[in-house]
């Protein structure tokens, strides 16, 4: 019993902590792993609260003096990827959906790893020109176009009118849904798990988005008004130099800190994101782990005990055996034979439990597994070890006894 | 009936052996100086009452118990200081058991039983099967092969045990109160294969307390208190009695 619980934890260990930082490095791949990703966010304490009401207008975010300021003090930054966002209905024809508007430059998709389904992204001459053309993501197409291809069609937000060039493929985690730090790394859902989690975005350059609406957002949404000044949603920095990642970062989080006197930005370090990630692997794996050890060492000693009542209940069989010319290292290849068996049927049940665990878990609890074949390989070459060393002690006693007092017994 | 001839070749040689055991502070000497030579083609009785180490010498005439003093030379090799392992390839060579209780595998059939013996000489599964049947087949249970030992009677059990001492040939076969579970008619039985054996030059030795069943064997032995006390042999290594036979029933 021991040793199906020991080699089923072994082998649901491994799978949930392979598939947990497949997932990390997944997202991580995503993320583009030399990048710092910074978002604002809308304060949420009331210090600043009476200047909000005077201005009407909520200031908040990531601004261009952060931007200026990083730029200009931290070396190997390579590029960086200004991003605003508007929320707001979309509209093509009579269908609408409330989707996301990302103004943002040319070469975002290169730097989020973010793959063209159709089409081709905006580029700088559009940007010069403030054109106004977007990309949409996968999922928007879908939600917009159900019959027909997006390209070359137009698609509305309030007043303004976007030519769709491109598709381009939906992502659910990244700094973009705003989800990321909390849920953060080894517990994001899986990408194909839940639709409605998944992001609608439209991509349109950032001057068209300066263009047409302004520096200060307005928002008209279920009768009420709403103002805000945002420089930027969304700045993604790149490090050139993937070993700077982690000072840049505390740079940046410096540079921030002396600028903003309320927490409205977020900051996302991909990387760190992985080492948390791989952290959090680490415990999960002791926990399992020592559930592991613990239950093999419980199922060995119950297997010994197995084993010593089996050789007192056949103390007679050794003494015939003995007699008939069986040295001690046969009898003891007997009863370790004996043992190994029973642990590895147990080891083998064992296998079969901890391969339907991480399937159940991968329904019920929507996290990815990945079971390897050396990972039940493994388990099972424990069990069978298990089986070697207690099955040794009783083995040897067996083999110890007085073939005469052996035969006398009973 | 087997040659008397007083210069047979010698199988067993016990030369002023003696068995000690420590029972908690008191030292009991089971065997106080036995010797004995058994001869080849011998069909001894040994008897005794109980306590005068009649099992403590058969135990170590079967090499499972070596002697506190003294040498036991088997077919003129001393064995009384062989270590473990050699033991246990002296019993399996050259010694046949048959036990008062059978001490079959109950978990085995008639023929892995006979072939125990076998597969620790390493002998290769088919030959060992075939020799096993055809023993089985000699003491009369050629039709059973395959049952266990609980759905056979106790005589038959016992033909089993005979078959699994010959299996490997052994130079003595060595018989402790082989009928004393037995009723008469299939004890009869199964002295009648010691009787068929001997007459095939077999070596027995068989230890007992039955009177009756000594006088078939030509040489008695008797102990006394852990010593030789009536050998019908005598010392000058004389030719026993001829062999009461059929009529000493």
């Amino acid at each position: 019993m021991g040793i199906v619980f020991g080699v089923a934890s072994v082998i649901a260990m491994l799978a949930i902590g392979e598939g947990a930082s497949y997932e990390a490095q997944q997202q991580i791949k995503n993320l583009g792993s030399q990048n710092i990703i910074l978002t604002s966010e809308k304060p949420t304490n009331t210090k600043t609260a009476g200047e909000q009401e005077r201005s009407l207008v909520l200031e908040y975010g990531i601004t261009y003096r952060d931007l200026d300021q990083i730029r200009a003090t931290i070396p190997g930054v390579e590029i960086a990827v200004p991003g605003r966002r508007i929320k707001d209905f979309l509209w093509h024809q009579s269908l609408s959906v409330d989707a996301t508007l990302l103004g943002t430059v040319p070469w975002y998709p290169e730097m989020r790893n973010r793959r063209l389904l159709k089409g081709r992204f905006f580029t700088q001459i559009e940007m010069k020109g403030r054109d106004p053309v977007c990309v949409i993501n996968e999922e928007l197409a879908r939600k917009l176009f159900p019959l027909s291809s997006p390209v070359g069609k137009e698609i509305r937000l309030q007043r303004n009118y976007f030519r769709v060039v491109g598709i381009i493929e939906t992502k659910a985690s990244g700094a973009d849904s705003d989800q990321l730090g909390g849920k953060g790394d080894a517990t994001v859902k899986k990408p194909s798990g839940d639709e409605s989690e998944l992001p609608m975005e439209a991509m349109i350059p950032l001057s068209t988005l300066i263009d047409r609406f302004g520096e200060v957002l307005f928002k008209y949404r279920s009768g009420s008004f709403e103002a805000e000044k945002v420089d930027f949603h969304e700045v993604t920095i790149k490090i050139g130099d993937a070993d700077q990642v982690v000072p840049a970062a505390e740079a940046i989080r410096h540079i921030l800190k002396r600028n903003h006197e309320d927490v409205d930005y977020k900051m996302t370090v991909p990387l760190e994101l992985l080492r948390r990630a791989e952290r959090t692997k680490q415990i999960f794996n002791i926990v399992l782990g020592s559930i592991a050890a613990i239950s093999l060492l419980v199922g060995g000693i119950g297997i010994m005990n197995i084993m010593l009542a089996t050789v007192t209940e056949r103390t007679r069989e050794i003494g015939i055996r003995r007699a008939m010319g069986a040295k001690q290292r046969d009898i003891v290849m007997q009863f370790l034979i004996e043992t190994i068996l029973l642990s590895g049927a147990g080891g083998l049940i064992g296998v079969v439990v901890g391969m339907a665990v991480p399937l159940i878990i991968e329904r019920f609890a929507n996290m990815m597994t990945i079971t390897q074949i050396w990972a039940p390989t493994l388990a099972f070459s424990i069990s069978v070890l298990t089986g070697v060393i207690f099955g040794i002690y009783p083995a040897i006693r067996a083999a110890g006894m007085n073939p005469v007092d052996a035969l006398r017994h009973e | 009936m087997s040659s008397l001839s007083p210069n047979r070749r010698p199988i067993i040689e016990l030369r002023d052996v003696e068995k000690h055991y420590q029972m908690g502070s008191i030292l009991v000497k089971a065997l106080r100086g036995i010797s004995l030579t058994v001869f080849e083609g011998d069909y001894i009785s040994i008897l005794g009452p109980s306590g005068c180490g009649k099992s403590t010498l058969l135990n170590i005439l079967g090499c499972l118990d070596q002697p506190t003093i003294g040498d036991y030379l088997l077919e003129g090799k001393d064995v009384s200081e062989l270590a473990d392992d050699d033991l246990s390839k002296v019993r399996g060579k050259r010694l046949g058991f048959i036990f008062q209780s059978y001490n079959l595998i109950q978990q085995l059939s008639v023929v892995e039983n006979i072939e125990v013996p076998l597969y620790y000489q390493g002998m290769p599964e088919a030959e060992s099967h075939a020799r096993a049947a055809h023993l089985a087949d000699q003491v009369g249970l050629g039709d059973r092969l395959d049952h266990r030992p609980t759905e056979l009677s106790g005589g038959q059990q016992q033909r089993v045990a005979i078959a699994r001492a010959l299996a490997n040939d052994p130079a003595v076969i060595l018989a402790d109160e082989a009928t004393g579970n037995l009723d008469s008619k299939s004890g009869g039985d199964i002295l009648k294969i010691f009787d068929d054996l001997n007459t095939e030059g077999k070596t027995l030795i068989m230890i007992t307390h039955d009177e009756e069943m000594a006088e078939r064997t030509p040489r008695v032995i008797r102990l006394k208190d852990g010593e030789v006390g009536f050998d019908t042999m005598g010392e000058d290594g004389k030719a026993p009695p001829a062999r009461k036979t059929e009529a000493a029933k």
